[in-house]
């Protein structure tokens, strides 16, 4: 046994989203500290929402995350509605599930192609990468550009959607629009075959490690589920949306300005692997075999492989969406006014909602009066629920460690970090404690 | 030598360094000519040796301060980009909270262990010499911004409203449609996006230079609207710049 002392401080990590620090301590052999801080600025979207109206909440919930937007403004809109009793048409639902897939598949290739991929090549960031490897950073670019091309032609641009609005939309995309786009998706499958044989030629460089865990995330009997379901643990199976708080539990923690979240167990995980894990049967023909050149099936425990099943679900997210904008065109896509105003009639209520966007299942929860305005609100955030999951992970993990160098266990530990890919700004959105 | 340059945040939400990474093919054409040597969402190496900041995100902590005094100090040139940095954004929405109020509910008997003040715009710690405005940033403004920083130009940012852009575009103006817009008092520069996108303008490039609060009041008379109308619509993003009015 290793009797050295090991000091890790990894102070801003890099290549997440947000300020997070690693700190591990190792006297003689020995763990004496291991954990993992948030240092983000919290910034009090809860309180900044009550008072605004119903029809300017999305917009203001949008800035709680630029890379999950489309997600925020969905899981906004959906417990705008849910409050409100608002339906939306089944075109609607159809567009709507087409952007949740753009910006699951523009988040996921940004991660697993320039945030993971340098760990498993050896390098610091994707720039070298350029330099070394042209052709496969170009067709990273390619397989990005796409699903930002999607979630323009969906939502107006890529970061903060203008088109969504409560009740639908204010401008569709045409029907050519659409079938450009499916072309586009039809082209990138070469691509995404592509990406997969390169990602898995790297996938022995993710470490071989498991900690059970309970995964939660939504479910359906229909489809795999993303923008609608019924909460589902792999310990306590399913629940109502309605009853949310009683999953995510959040408590806080003297070292983090962000919350953290437990469940069935000490902490839960969330995000594209528990989503795999709950939903397998459920995903696309060719995603199925991307998760078999990998072996992943579920339950799988091993974190790092959350990466994987991002890759899987980018696969699943382009033949779904050809899948949906074929449906479009066979019902015939409905043209709708220029600046089109769903008609709302706002009233009080209570709405709930989850939306699994890319990092996990997101709820938002709003309480409005008579006049549609916000009197209070909530929203839990997919890397609040996953924080806790993170540091009982790395705390499994350090003394398994201890042979190696100060450096190699400091790698180690960002790629376990950057495996849940945090979205650090979103999961400090607000930190509250009831008065002690 | 290229120019070095390094990107940070404060508090915000990323999506302009985001609108940055999704430049693609032009981040590629823009690395020819730039060398990145702090950037930390994409990449491991970190260095205080560099010549323009950009800088993402409000201030928001007295400690936040020190960094970003920091980051001028280290800097030939700062570069505010994004909403929250040029003019406070959306942050400052909490600044008509009572904060002190905010911090007990949110951190009870520890509230003064953690350290808040009104959001405001990085101009508001240190001195900035050039904008990207919009929540988020435009990818067109921002490569000509640097373009123009680069051959040591003044980048030209407009100092007329929207609404400009807007009649150019030839939409139906959303007071018109029997809605609240903040366009004629908003800088210009967005080519009037989310109206195109059928909505309204939100404020996000903050107010204009010198906006023309008579034609805003005679725009709340002719469409029956009140000052709080207005007031509640101001407040989205200009909270800051207003307090200091």
């Amino acid at each position: 046994m290793n009797k050295q002392d090991r000091n890790i401080e990894v102070h801003h990590l890099t290549r997440v989203e947000g300020h997070g620090n690693i700190y591990v301590n190792v006297k003689k052999g020995t763990v004496e500290k291991c954990e993992w801080q948030v240092s983000e600025a919290p910034r009090f979207f809860e309180a900044m929402v009550v008072g605004r109206h119903w029809n300017e909440l999305h917009h203001i919930t949008s800035r709680i995350c630029g890379i999950c937007s489309i997600g925020h403004t969905l899981a906004s809109l959906k417990a705008t509605e849910a409050a409100m009793d608002i339906t939306i048409s089944q075109q609607d639902l159809k567009l709507r599930k087409l952007a949740l897939h753009a910006e699951n598949m523009q988040s996921h290739i940004l991660h697993v192609g320039f945030l993971v991929l340098p760990d498993l090549m050896g390098v610091g960031s994707v720039i070298p990468l350029a330099k070394s490897n042209p052709e496969e950073v170009k067709m990273v670019l390619r397989l990005h550009r796409t699903a930002n091309e999607m979630s323009r032609r969906l939502c107006g641009r890529t970061t903060h959607p203008q088109r969504l609005i409560p009740g639908g939309f204010s401008k569709i995309p045409s029907k050519s629009e659409l079938s450009e786009l499916r072309k586009m998706l039809q082209d990138a499958v070469p691509d995404l075959q592509a990406a997969a044989k390169l990602v898995k030629s790297v996938a022995g460089k993710l470490p071989d490690f498991t900690r059970e865990t309970e995964f939660i995330g939504l479910t359906s009997p229909d489809e795999y589920a993303l923008y609608d379901g019924q909460l589902a643990s792999t310990d306590t199976g399913t629940a109502p949306v309605n009853e949310y708080l009683s999953f995510t539990n959040e408590y806080i923690v003297p070292t983090s300005t962000a919350k953290w979240a437990k469940h069935a167990r000490s902490s839960y995980m969330v995000g594209a692997l528990a989503r795999v894990n709950l939903n397998y049967d459920k995903l696309s023909p060719l995603a199925k075999e991307v998760a078999g050149m990998f072996g992943l099936k579920p339950v799988c425990h091993n974190p790092f492989m959350n990466s994987v099943a991002q890759l899987v679900e980018v696969v699943h997210s382009v033949e779904d969406s050809i899948r949906l904008i074929n449906e479009l065109e066979a019902d015939g896509l409905k043209a709708q006014s220029d600046y089109f105003r769903p008609e709302v009639k706002p009233k009080a209520g209570h709405g709930v909602s989850a939306v699994e966007v890319p990092r996990g299942i997101l709820f938002h929860d709003y309480t409005y009066n008579s006049k549609g305005v916000c009197t209070k609100a909530n929203c839990v955030i997919p890397t609040n629920q996953n924080h806790g999951n993170i540091d009982l992970d790395m705390k499994t993990l350090v003394p398994t460690l201890l042979e190696k160098t100060e450096k190699e266990i400091e790698l180690t530990l960002e790629m376990l970090v950057r495996a849940y890919d945090p979205c650090i700004s979103c999961s400090t959105h607000a930190v509250k404690m009831r008065p002690v | 030598m290229k120019p070095k340059v390094a990107f940070f945040d404060f508090a915000g939400c990323e999506g302009d360094q985001l609108q940055v990474a999704n430049l693609e093919e032009e981040l590629l054409a823009l690395l020819g000519q730039v060398e990145v040597v702090s950037f930390r969402e994409v990449m491991k190496e970190q260095s205080d040796d560099y010549d323009i900041a950009f800088v993402e995100g409000s201030c928001t902590r007295l400690q936040d301060e020190e960094r970003l005094k920091q980051i001028r100090s280290n800097a030939k040139i700062v570069v505010a980009i994004g909403s929250c940095a040029t003019i406070g954004g959306i942050n400052s929405l909490r600044n008509y909270k009572d904060l002190d109020q905010v911090r007990k509910t949110v951190y009870g008997e520890q509230a003064k262990l953690f350290d808040t003040y009104a959001a405001r715009p990085i101009d508001a710690v240190v001195k900035v010499d050039a904008y990207v405005h919009g929540c988020p940033i435009n990818q067109k403004e921002f490569l000509q911004v640097v373009k123009s920083l680069l051959m040591g130009k003044r980048p030209d940012i407009p100092t007329y409203p929207v609404c400009v852009e807007c009649k150019k575009n030839e939409n139906v103006c959303a007071f018109e449609r029997g809605e609240f817009c903040v366009g004629p008092v908003t800088r210009a520069g967005c080519d009037s996006c989310c109206v195109n996108e059928g909505t309204v303008c939100w404020g996000c490039r903050g107010l204009v230079d010198n906006p023309n609060e008579n034609s805003q009041k005679e725009i709340l008379i002719k469409y029956g609207l009140t000052v709080d109308d207005a007031i509640g619509k101001f407040k989205m993003y200009f909270g800051w710049q207003e307090a200091k009015r």
